[in-house]
């Protein structure tokens, strides 16, 4: 008999089941890290493809290509997919490869949740693209579904929108429970708190806020659900409900949202940053504070989004204030990623090319933001193409240049071999041009009154937009690139050593390359 | 799962479990919060005293009747004039003329707003057809009365108040029961 156990165990230790059934069964946190890596690289495509609908028929002013409440389904299903489908779970797949690895643990606190926190990701993301082939589309009232678009004036889709969401709601409040329990109980003896790498941190807080309003967002949409389908009347006016409520009670989960989105690219940028500056970081505490700081603020500058929805003067100089406060961290940051920078021994390879424009142009969307929170300005900018440059600059080249960044700079660790620089030089390159054509041209139609969502524009944007489309499709373009760079380092090249770049430091390159199925069952010893 | 991670995860279940509530808290939360400092320009929803506060002869306020019924409801819904002015203080009556053209009966539900909003604390109504649901037969008409004074306190920025109504079809939802009636007025 105990032979027998024994046995059982030994196969549970080395070996994992082949084909499908590994990556179904895993509870492996590198499996199910790269599970959520791929499918947010596949989710990126199909709502880069949506981008691109969008792109075609803004190319030239008129209806050229899509009916316009086929646009409206992309623009919607677009900020859908890469909110919820590609930014998120790229996150949440870096923090399961790289957390326990980062901390000396074994494996995330709750590996069986963990796989269930992933499979439930697919089905959600099915539900909601099933949709689109409705009869009368899929959602079409914008990412926000303000109310009463999607109460009063909504197909049918609604339901499947909304059950797609709880669905995707769940699995991130699982994820991030999950990182919570791993950084509380599982980091190595003498990894203290102000010892944790800042990838580290920034997701400890990021999962925090994930908790706190990812079930405010589950429950904003469950009132959807019943105002359309079961006559509650949450939004609707004439049974005594409010439409400006859903507003208020979507920020209050959407603007914690956004930092969801950027916090673990701060941690990533600093992390990559002092390994090509050659230098530890500047400011490591000053990072944890401010961070935290803009967790805190995070909760605090939600109307800033409902400006015109006729506030007070005292509301809407709280919410100026408060969300210019926010300039201050972040400003913190900045000012720490240059002075790591400063007489550093700097070399340029693709993670950090990625990392420096992310600086850049995280900044410029940083700014763009402040002008936004000037509420008699936003009073011109709402609602315009000046508040899509916004928000693409902080979330594509934010947010996404630092996941294709992280990207580059863990893969030798993840398949053990080198990327191909050359490549992946072209890729950032080809990126960076491309995706400035696409949105910085988007600041000035914006300014002179573009409205973002609609399918068509006055005659006076035309070369702007063309412009504008040439960029998106480079854009796009460029990205297949990355898709090349990665099948190449995932089938061979050369062997990364276990260090992988000459400046990097950290428990995750102290194991060797590609890390091992199984890292740190004993702990390591934190010096 | 480890047994070390329980209770852990379980406080955080439990907090993510209450945001999910505090989420459903911020519907009355709003309401009381708009109730006590008249932001968005929601007014009360029973009725003032009637006791006549001084009447402030040296102050004119305009005061301005926007009222127009839902889309999707067909009576005829207008105030008898567009516009008045009154004195702080002193008590006036409006009244409203609805018309149903329809053959069928209809129950309508009048919502107030008022702008500038935050005049609506200062802005006082000692009856009102909003306060109740109105039910009309088919092709019959009637006069609803609102009757309402300005607080003398109203701040002396604001020289004009909107008084807007927007009429909605409740048919549907009209159990004849007054008392849960009044509660849509809210």
């Amino acid at each position: 008999m105990s032979a027998v156990v024994t046995d059982h165990e030994h196969e549970h230790h080395d070996h994992k089941p082949s084909g499908i059934k590994r990556w179904l069964y895993t509870t492996n946190h590198k499996d199910i890290g790269t599970m959520y890596l791929v499918f947010a690289l596949i989710m990126f495509f199909i709502g880069g493809a949506m981008a691109m609908v969008i792109r075609a028929e803004l190319f030239q002013p008129g209806m050229q290509f899509v009916e316009p409440n086929f646009f409206n389904q992309m623009t919607t299903v677009h900020g859908l997919i890469m909110v919820f489908g590609a930014v998120m779970p790229a996150f949440t797949g870096l923090a399961n490869w790289m957390i326990p690895m980062m901390i000396g643990a074994p494996d995330m606190a709750l590996p069986r949740m963990n796989n269930w926190s992933f499979w439930i990701l697919p089905f959600a993301f099915l539900i909601l693209l099933m949709s689109l082939f409705m009869p009368g589309g899929g959602p079409s009232f914008g990412w926000t579904f303000y109310a009463p678009l999607s109460t009063t004036y909504s197909g049918d889709s609604t339901a499947l929108f909304v059950f797609s969401v709880h669905i995707m709601g769940i699995s991130s409040i699982m994820g991030a429970i999950n990182v919570i329990v791993t950084i509380f109980n599982l980091r190595a003896p003498g990894m203290t708190w102000m010892k944790m790498p800042l990838f580290v941190w920034t997701w400890l807080i990021t999962a925090f806020l994930l908790i706190m309003v990812m079930p405010v967002l589950a429950g904003v949409v469950t009132m959807v659900l019943t105002d359309k389908y079961f006559g509650t009347s949450f939004f609707d006016a004439a049974g005594g409900g409010d439409p400006v409520l859903f507003q208020h009670i979507f920020w209050f989960f959407g603007h914690p949202e956004v930092y969801i989105m950027i916090l673990p690219a701060f941690g990533i940028v600093s992390s990559i940053v002092p390994t090509f500056a050659r230098k530890p970081l500047f400011g490591y505490a000053s990072m944890v504070y401010a961070t935290s700081s803009i967790a805190l603020l995070s909760f605090l500058v939600w109307a800033h989004h409902m400006f015109t929805t006729g506030m007070p003067v005292a509301g809407a100089l709280f919410f100026m204030y408060c969300t210019m406060l926010i300039a201050v961290p972040t400003g913190v940051k900045v000012f720490n990623w240059v002075a790591t920078m400063w007489r550093g021994a700097m070399t340029f390879e693709v993670p950090m090319m990625f990392a420096l424009a992310f600086i850049v142009l995280f900044t410029i969307g940083g700014f763009s933001g402040l002008m936004l929170a000037i509420t008699p300005a936003d009073f011109q900018y709402h609602d315009t193409y000046f508040v899509v440059a916004h928000f693409h600059y902080v979330l594509v080249t934010g947010a996404v240049f630092s996941i294709i960044a992280a990207a580059y700079y863990w893969l030798p660790k993840w398949t053990g071999h080198m990327y191909d620089e050359k490549l992946g030089q072209w890729h950032f390159w080809c990126s960076l041009i491309s995706v400035n054509m696409l949105f910085f041209p988007m600041h000035f139609v914006g300014l002179a009154g573009m409205p973002r969502r609609i399918p068509d524009y006055a005659l006076q944007f035309a070369d702007f937009n063309a412009f504008i489309s040439i960029g998106g499709f480079l854009f796009g373009a460029s990205q297949l690139i990355f898709v090349a760079v990665l099948v190449k380092c995932a089938r061979g090249g050369e062997k990364a050593t276990a260090q992988v770049w000459e400046g990097a430091e950290g428990l995750e390159w102290e194991v060797p390359s590609p890390a091992p199925y199984h890292t740190f069952e004993t702990p390591p010893v934190i010096k | 799962m480890a047994l070390k991670h329980k209770p852990l995860t379980f406080k955080l279940a439990v907090t993510a479990l209450a945001m999910f509530g505090f989420g459903f808290a911020l519907v009355p939360l709003y309401d009381v919060f708009c109730d006590l400092t008249g932001l968005n320009g929601k007014t009360a929803a029973t009725a003032a005293s009637a006791d006549a506060a001084l009447i402030d002869t040296s102050r004119e306020v305009v005061i301005e009747f926007i009222a127009r019924p839902n889309k999707e409801m067909p009576w005829v819904f207008k105030p008898e004039v567009r516009r008045m002015t009154v004195h702080p203080g002193e008590i006036h009556i409006m009244n409203y003329l609805a018309e149903n053209p329809t053959g069928r009966m209809i129950v309508g539900q009048a919502v107030p707003s008022v702008s500038p909003g935050q005049a609506a604390l200062y802005f006082h109504k000692i009856e009102c057809f909003c306060f109740t649901q109105q039910q009309l037969a088919g092709g019959k008409n009637m006069l609803m009365p609102l009757q309402f004074y300005v607080d003398p306190a109203l701040p002396s920025q604001f020289s004009t108040i909107t008084l807007s109504y927007t009429l909605y079809d409740v048919t549907s939802a009209w159990t004849g029961d007054t008392a849960a009636s009044s509660q849509l007025g809210e």
